[in-house]
């Protein structure tokens, strides 16, 4: 669970949308939570009682110093500890693809919130595709820098696979928002596949099929 | 480091002289609980009267929200930040205790308070039972962790403390953190276990016995009537000692520190002197122990430990100690410490985790051991006042 990506300069945007998204007051757990800055945000602009879990060391230490209340853990080990619902929303921001088992990690997201909400690199996007069509090798971008043999981002996939384990876990998409490469929000709501073509990361809002 | 030539010479008088005015009539603030006031313990007798031996630290506010007790370790005591009557020695937490430190005393109403079973002022084996007018001896009835922080109540009690802001102690200060937060939560706004265990684990128990055995088996022991006789178990405790402190450090810190250099000696000497510069320290915290603290207290002391097991008596599930808990947790471990190693901690998190207990976790790089909780860690130190200072947030006080 390393948070392999960076996205220069446009992880605020991707934390913006989130903490439009939160509830104020609510419960918050954020998985790969970094230096906490997505939880301060939240803390600060939306009132919550956030938690964190971060596998690097130092972060969790600067997380502390700053009075976060985060643990060092692992998504793909630490999440089964959390009771049923225990939040109301689970946040996993550019992490599943650097998940062992992202799909017993996206189950536990939404066993352990009411909500999930959850962002990746789109591998669908047209530079990705363009690039794999005419060099015949793993796409590298600005944003994916690391050869396939070192990073950490073994699982990466396109908007439409993801859109389809979400089906698989029993889930539906409550929102769904797409990024272009400057950081800005695509204004493509109702088309998957413009999104998956355009959009160069998504960040999805998700529940349990069923849930209130 | 200067060394005694002989570790092993019989006790002078003047140590034990003070350690027994220390265990009965200590330099301290002492809370005196009478007869008619027992604390019911573990093993189920009463036992009265009761003295708790204290100091305090900075100023209680209007609404007594401000109070962090800090709990000590084995061979700690009260004087968290103020100097040792015997030892002269400045406080065992005095780097984060004090005035602008981490644990900010001019912020905090710090209380530390010796153990229940300890040998600085609160009872224990060398208090002198009312009903034979000598030193209880074997005669003290076996405590627990839990025991302690029963006789730790009483003290917050007096102060008239509904809930103290934070409790923090490190290993057996440790413990006696989890259970405040275990058996008294609703008066624990924060807790801070360092480098602790939710139980003593079985390589934890046999070093334990190990010291427990040299300690009886020194003839001047006199299965534990030493006082009457007017010995000490000198060599006994030295050696129970001078084995404890080998698990309070790491390989690495011993070889760092020591490595293979000889004792202000250019040769080896052919002997079973101490040749070797860790047998020379080794030596020295054992003599230098033996003049502060009272044999049969480390025995009770160190069984308390072995006894705790904070999931035993709640089904085996470590959890459910912490049902419904609202104490929001700070845990610390080192990686060095393979005493109380991080997977202990970690267990303490899981178990955390699995009631959505408010917690933090964090790891602390040190090569110390056990022992660099004890020490001025920066990483540790900003930990704990990051941790404090947004649990005073959430509490109210005033920055």
């Amino acid at each position: 669970m390393q948070k392999a990506l960076q996205y220069p300069g446009t992880s605020r945007v991707d934390h913006q949308l989130i903490a439009e998204m939160v509830e104020p007051g609510s419960r918050v757990l954020d998985v790969g939570c970094g230096d906490g800055a997505l939880l301060q945000l939240l803390a600060e602009t939306k009132n919550t009682d956030g938690r964190g879990v971060e596998l690097s060391r130092e972060k969790v230490n600067a997380c502390v110093m700053r009075g976060l209340s985060v643990i060092q853990g692992d998504a793909d080990r630490d999440l089964a500890d959390y009771p049923d619902q225990a939040f109301d929303y689970a946040i996993l921001s550019l992490t599943i693809q650097a998940t062992r088992q992202p799909k017993t990690v996206l189950e536990n997201l939404l066993r352990i919130g009411h909500r999930a909400i959850v962002s990746f690199p789109n591998f669908g996007h047209w530079r990705i595709r363009t690039e794999l069509l005419f060099t015949g090798r793993m796409p590298r971008t600005r944003n994916l820098p690391e050869p396939w043999y070192t990073t950490a981002d073994a699982h990466l996939c396109t908007i439409k696979d993801f859109v389809d384990l979400v089906a698989l876990i029993d889930a539906e998409v409550e929102q769904a928002v797409a990024f272009n490469t400057s950081g800005q929000r695509l204004p493509i709501r109702k088309s998957i596949s413009l999104q998956n073509l355009l959009g160069e990361k998504a960040v999805f809002l998700l529940r349990k099929r069923g849930a209130g | 480091m200067s060394v005694p030539p002989n570790f092993a010479n019989t006790d002078t008088g003047s140590g034990s002289r003070q350690r027994l005015t220390e265990a009965n009539n200590p330099s301290s603030k002492v809370l005196r609980l009478p007869q008619d006031q027992p604390l019911r313990l573990a093993c189920d007798q009463l036992l009265a009267p009761i003295s708790i031996a204290y100091e305090t630290y900075g100023e209680l506010n209007a609404d007594k929200s401000n109070a962090i007790l800090v709990c000590h370790a084995l061979t700690g005591d009260q004087y968290v930040a103020s100097e040792h009557p015997v030892t002269k020695k400045p406080g065992w937490w005095s780097t984060l205790v004090g005035p602008g430190k981490p644990v900010d005393t001019n912020r905090y109403f710090v209380i530390c308070s010796n153990i229940l079973g300890g040998c600085m002022g609160s009872t224990g084996p060398a208090s002198i039972d009312p009903a034979t007018g000598k030193p209880y001896g074997l005669n003290f009835p076996v405590i627990t962790i839990g025991d302690m922080v029963n006789a730790q109540v009483r003290l917050i009690d007096h102060f008239g403390i509904d809930q103290l802001f934070s409790v923090v102690g490190g290993s057996m200060g440790g413990m006696q953190v989890l259970e405040w937060a275990a058996s008294h939560s609703e008066r624990v706004f924060s807790a801070v276990p360092i480098a602790t265990a939710p139980r003593h684990s079985s390589q934890n128990i046999a070093f334990h016995e190990v010291g427990r055995q040299a300690v009886m088996a020194d003839p001047d022991w006199c299965g534990g009537d030493y006082h009457s006789h007017g010995k000490v178990p000198r060599n006994g405790l030295s050696v129970a000692r001078m084995a404890a402190h080998i698990t309070y450090l790491s390989e690495d810190a011993l070889h760092h520190k020591f490595g293979r250099n000889l004792q202000n000696r250019s040769q080896l000497t052919f002997s079973f002197n101490a040749d070797f510069q860790v047998e020379s320290y080794l030596r020295h915290q054992g003599s230098t122990f033996v003049d502060r603290f009272d044999a049969n207290s480390y025995l009770y002391i160190t069984r308390a430990m072995d006894y705790f097991d904070l999931g035993a008596s709640r089904g085996d599930v470590l959890a459910n100690a912490f049902r419904g808990t609202k104490t929001r947790f700070c845990v610390v471990s080192f990686t060095s410490d393979w005493l109380y190693p991080t997977r202990e901690s970690r267990a303490i998190v899981h178990a955390l985790n699995a009631v959505a207990a408010n917690v933090s976790f964090v790891e602390i790089d040190s090569d110390k051991g056990h022992d660099a909780f004890l020490l001025k860690e920066p990483e540790f130190f900003a930990t704990i006042h990051g941790f404090l200072s947004s649990a005073g947030v959430k509490r109210g006080l005033k920055v």
